[in-house]
C-alpha cells in the first residue's frame, strides 16, 4: 500500500482519526541534498549500511543497493561502512 | 427482585450486572463504597472482570480508555476532584470514539475542602463529548448505567452517570434489579469498533491536521445527536422491560401548569411532593426533570415549555460570570421561539446546602413575582 | 537478481516501513525498527506524545506494521495498562502490549502511571526511547538530559546543573522482573533484550539510547556514532536487571574519554576543559557504582558473577 489514501470528507471518514495507509506513499527522497553512494568495488556486502539505516532506505540484498526513491540522505550508512565504500555525493 | 441498597452500591451493581469487563477506579469519597463493592464482586468471582487498582483518576480514566480501545466493556466512578484531574482525557475517551462509562458522584470543588453534593464538577465536564444522565433516585442511577452503557455502545460515546453525594450516594432505597437474562438481553456484549487488533493494523489518533479534524468533530456532534434517538429507543425497550420509561426530559403535572420548575438529579424528587402540596393549594405549578442533560433535549423542553407563564430553573451549580448552567442551556433551547416563557434562574444548594420542597416552592413563588430578576441566589445568609 | 544476504545479524523483516516523517538520522525510529523486529506482528503499542506520535505519520497513514494507539503525554503507562487487561478479557493475552515514550513522557510528566503500573506488576512491555531532552516540542530540557547539556531552556550559559534522572535505579525499585539499558548502536542487543523481556510476565522497563540530530546539534551522519560512544566511554552502561540482579551486558576494556564523546556534540560544546573534567569524574563514579552493584546483587542472589569477555576495542 503505497498510494495516498482519498478522504474527501465524512463520508468516507473513520469515526475515529483511524489511519489505514502506510506512510510509505511519501518519497522522503526528495528531502536528500547529498546523496550516498555505494562503490562495489570496496562493498564487502557487511549490510551495515541496511542494519543502521533509519529510513529503510538501504535494500536487504547482496550487494546492498541505495532507495533513492527514500534516502534522506542523513549519510549515516557511510560513516557506519567499515570500509568506506560510500561516499555522500552533493545533490541529486 | 427488590433490594435496599445506597446509591453507591446500586452503582456497583449495575457494573456487575452490566457486565463491564475492565474496571479501574481510584477511591474518593463520597464514592469509596462503589470501588469497595466492586472490589468485592471481582474478588469473590461474581463479576467476571479485571479490576486495575490504578494510583489516580487520571489513570483510572486512561486504564478504561486503554481497555476500551481494546474491545471490552470498561466501567469506572470518581466524583469531584478526581473528575477534574481526568479532564484531558475525558476528552480523550470521547475523541477516540470509545464508549467507556463512568458514575460521577456530583461533589462540590475544593477549596475549601467539602465533601457535599453540587453539579459544579460533572457540568465542568460538558463539552468533553460526554453523554451525561442526572439520576433522580437509586432505582435512576441502576436503570441509566444500563441505558448509558447501551446507547454509548451504539453511537461510540462515553457516557456519565451522574448522582450526587450523600442524598444518592449514601441513602438506602428500595431498587428494583431485573432478572439478568432481561439484562442480558438488552445489553448484549459490546460491538467492538474502533478498537485495536494486532490482525488489522492501524494507527488510532495520530496526527490530523485542518483537512480532516474538522470533519471529525461534525461526526462527532452528529453522533451525540444520534444518541436521542438512540436514547429513544433504548429507553422504550427498558420501559417495555421493567415498566419503567425514561424521558429525557420528563415532566411531572405539567398538562395545565402555569408556572414550571426545572430541576435535575435528587431535587427532581423533592419537586415532585412540593408540586403536589402546590395543586392541592390550587397553585398551577409542574416540574420539569432534565434527566438527559448531554445531548440536551432541545426539542423536548421546547414542546414541554413554550407558552407557559414561566419557568423557573433552579440550578445547583453556577457557571461563574453567568448563571445556572441549566438555566443558560434552557434559554439556548427557547430563545426566539414563538410563545417563549421568561425563565427565571435561581442558584441553589450548593456545597450541598438542603433544597427542601418549601424552599422549592419559595423560588417558584418568587419567579412569579413580575418583578423578580432574571438570577437569584436563594437563601444566602447576608 | 540480488540475494538476501547471508551475514545478517539481525532478523531481515521489518514493521515499520520508508517515509516517516523523523528527521535525517533519527535514531528513534532505529530504535522502534529493532524493539519491533524482537517484537514481531502480535504486539499493540500505545504512544503518548513525542516525536513517535509524528514520526508516525498524519492520518490517515501510519508507518509501524502493528496498531498503533495514540494516548495522551502522561497516559503510556496506564493506557498499557488497560489495554492488556482488555487483551486478556478478550482472550487475547497472548498479544505484547508495549507502551512507548519519549524519556520526557517517561521521567517527567508519565513517571506517576509507569510507578503505578509497574508496582501493580502489570503484564507491559514499557520502551523509554531516552534522546535526554523534549524534542518533539523543540529542545527543552527533560529530567533525563545530563549535567553539562545545552537546550533551549538550559541555554549554554546556564546549561543544565542537575544530574540525569537515573530511570533505571528508580524502575528497579520497584521490584519489578525486568529493567535493561540498550543504545541503538547495538542492535543486536537491543533485540536480545526486547525477546528476552517478551518472555517474561509482568512489568518490563526497558530504556534505549537513542540520538537526535538536531536536538543534540549534531551532524546526521553521527546518529550511531555517537550513541556507540556514549556506550564505549560508560556515559550509558548497557545493563541488564534480572529482579534485582544488575549485570553490565558491555565492558568496555579500555573506554573512550568522555571528551570525544562530547566533542561530537554541539550541545556539550560550551563546556570548559574542568567542566567536561567534571563529567567524566560522575562518569567515572557511576561506573564505579554500577560495577559495585553488579557484584554485591550477583552475591545476594547467590549467582556467579561470569567474568564476561572484555570487549575488543571499540571501534572508530
Ligand atoms: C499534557 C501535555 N503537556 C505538554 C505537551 C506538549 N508536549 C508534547 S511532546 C512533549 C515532549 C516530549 O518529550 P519526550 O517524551 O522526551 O519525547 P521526544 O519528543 O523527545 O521524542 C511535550 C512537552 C502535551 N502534549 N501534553
Ligand atoms: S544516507 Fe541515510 S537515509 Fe540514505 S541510505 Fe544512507 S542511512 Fe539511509
Ligand atoms: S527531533 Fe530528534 S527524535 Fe524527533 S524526529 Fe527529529 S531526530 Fe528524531
Ligand atoms: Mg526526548
Amino acid at each position: 500500500m503505497t498510494e495516498k489514501v482519498e478522504i474527501r470528507g465524512a463520508r468516507d471518514m473513520p469515526p475515529m482519526a483511524k489511519s489505514l495507509g502506510r506512510m510509505s506513499w511519501n518519497k522522503t527522497g526528495s528531502w536528500r541534498n547529498v546523496t550516498p553512494v555505494i562503490d562495489y568495488d570496496k562493498c564487502t556486502s557487511c549490510m551495515l549500511c541496511w542494519k543502521f539505516c533509519p529510513d529503510l532506505a538501504v535494500t536487504c540484498a547482496d550487494p546492498p543497493e541505495i532507495i533513492l526513491e527514500y534516502c534522506k540522505g542523513c549519510g549515516v550508512c557511510a560513516e557506519e561502512c567499515p570500509v568506506d565504500a560510500i561516499v555522500m555525493r552533493e545533490g541529486l | 427482585m427488590k433490594e435496599v441498597v445506597t446509591g453507591n452500591h446500586v452503582v456497583s451493581h449495575a457494573a456487575r450486572v452490566g457486565r463491564a469487563q475492565v474496571v479501574s477506579a481510584y477511591p474518593i469519597t463520597p464514592q469509596t463504597q462503589v470501588v469497595e463493592k466492586i472490589s468485592e464482586f471481582v474478588a469473590d468471582g461474581v463479576m467476571d472482570a479485571k479490576f486495575i487498582k490504578v494510583e489516580s483518576e487520571h489513570s483510572a480514566m486512561v486504564a478504561c480508555i486503554g481497555a476500551s480501545a481494546a474491545g471490552v466493556r470498561a466501567f469506572t466512578a470518581t466524583s469531584a476532584q478526581g473528575l477534574a484531574l481526568m479532564h484531558e482525557v475525558l476528552h480523550w475517551a470521547a475523541n477516540a470514539r470509545l464508549p467507556v462509562v463512568l458514575a460521577n458522584i456530583n461533589r462540590a470543588m475544593g477549596p475549601p475542602w467539602t465533601i457535599w453534593t453540587d453539579q459544579i464538577d460533572s457540568l465542568s465536564q460538558r463539552d468533553t463529548g460526554w453523554i451525561q444522565f442526572y439520576a433522580e433516585s437509586n432505582q435512576d442511577i441502576f436503570d441509566s448505567i444500563l441505558i448509558a452503557f447501551k446507547v454509548a455502545e451504539q453511537v461510540d460515546l462515553p457516557a456519565m452517570v451522574v448522582l450526587e453525594a450523600f442524598f444518592l450516594s449514601h441513602t438506602a432505597e428500595p431498587v428494583d434489579f431485573p432478572d439478568q437474562e432481561d439484562i442480558d438481553r438488552f445489553l448484549p456484549p459490546r460491538p467492538a469498533r474502533n478498537t485495536v487488533d494486532p490482525e488489522n493494523p492501524a494507527a488510532f489518533g495520530g496526527l490530523t491536521g485542518p483537512d480532516h479534524y474538522y470533519e471529525l468533530k461534525y461526526m462527532e456532534h452528529n453522533a451525540m445527536l444520534e444518541a436521542k434517538e438512540t436514547i429513544a429507543a433504548a429507553t422504550q425497550e427498558y420501559g417495555d422491560m421493567t415498566g419503567r420509561y425514561y424521558k429525557m426530559a420528563d415532566p411531572y403535572r405539567c398538562d395545565d401548569a402555569e408556572t414550571v420548575l426545572v430541576v435535575s438529579g435528587g431535587v427532581a424528587s423533592t419537586a415532585k411532593d412540593a408540586v403536589d402540596e402546590a395543586r392541592e393549594a390550587g397553585w398551577k405549578l409542574g416540574s420539569l426533570k432534565i434527566w438527559a442533560f448531554r445531548p440536551f433535549p432541545r426539542e423536548e423542553v421546547r414542546a414541554l415549555l413554550l407558552g407557559r407563564k414561566r419557568v423557573v430553573v433552579v440550578d445547583r451549580n453556577i457557571s461563574f460570570g453567568q448563571e445556572g448552567i441549566f438555566c443558560s442551556e434552557l434559554k439556548a433551547s427557547l430563545y426566539s421561539q414563538p410563545e417563549a416563557p421568561p425563565v427565571l434562574g435561581f442558584i441553589a444548594g450548593l456545597g450541598g446546602r438542603d433544597i427542601k420542597g418549601r424552599d422549592l416552592l419559595a423560588m417558584a413563588k418568587a419567579g412569579e413575582d413580575p418583578d423578580c430578576p432574571e438570577f437569584n441566589w436563594y437563601g444566602v445568609k447576608p | 537478481m540480488a540475494e538476501v544476504p547471508k551475514k545478517l545479524t539481525i532478523p531481515a523483516e521489518e514493521h515499520i516501513c520508508s517515509g516517516h516523517l523523523a528527521c535525517q538520522g533519527c535514531g528513534a525510529v532505529l530504535a522502534m525498527r529493532y524493539a519491533l523486529k524482537a517484537l514481531g506482528p502480535n504486539t499493540v503499542y500505545t504512544v503518548p506524545a513525542c516525536c513517535w506520535s509524528v514520526i508516525d505519520g498524519p492520518f490517515p497513514y501510519t508507518t509501524l506494521g502493528v496498531p498503533l494507539f495514540h494516548i495522551a503525554f502522561e497516559a503510556a503507562a496506564a493506557s498499557a495498562a488497560g489495554l492488556a487487561a482488555g487483551l486478556e478479557m478478550v482472550g487475547k493475552e497472548d498479544v505484547n502490549v508495549v507502551a512507548w515514550a519519549g524519556d520526557g513522557g517517561t521521567a517527567d510528566i508519565g513517571i506517576q502511571a509507569l510507578s503505578g503500573a509497574a508496582e501493580r506488576n502489570d503484564n507491559i512491555m514499557y520502551i523509554c526511547y531516552d534522546n535526554e531532552a523534549y524534542m518533539n516540542t523543540g529542545v527543552q530540557r527533560s529530567s533525563s538530559t545530563p549535567w553539562g547539556a545545552w537546550t533551549t531552556t538550559t541555554p549554554a550559559r546556564h546549561f543544565k546543573k542537575r544530574p540525569k534522572k537515573n530511570l533505571v535505579d528508580i524502575m528497579v525499585a520497584h521490584q519489578i522482573p525486568y529493567v535493561a539499558t540498550a543504545a541503538i548502536a547495538f542492535p543486536e542487543d537491543v533485540l536480545k533484550k526486547v525477546n528476552k523481556a517478551k518472555q517474561i510476565k509482568g512489568t518490563k522497563y526497558l530504556q534505549i539510547f537513542a540520538s537526535c540530530p538536531p536536538g543534540w546539534r549534531m551532524a546526521p551522519e553521527y546518529a550511531v556514532k555517537s550513541v556507540r560512544m556514549a556506550v564505549n566511554a560508560r556515559v550509558w552502561p548497557l545493563l541488564e536487571v534480572d529482579n534485582g540482579v544488575y549485570t553490565i551486558t558491555r565492558k568496555p576494556r579500555k573506554p573512550l574519554p568522555v571528551a570525544d564523546y562530547l566533542r561530537l556534540q554541539g550541545r556539550f560544546s560550551h563546556l570548559t576543559e574542568e567542566q567536561v573534567e567534571e563529567i567524566q569524574q560522575m562518569v567515572d563514579h557511576n561506573w564505579e557504582r554500577l560495577l559495585f552493584l553488579e557484584k554485591s546483587t550477583h552475591e545476594m542472589a547467590g549467582i556467579p558473577l561470569e567474568e564476561k569477555k572484555k570487549t575488543k576495542e571499540p571501534d572508530k
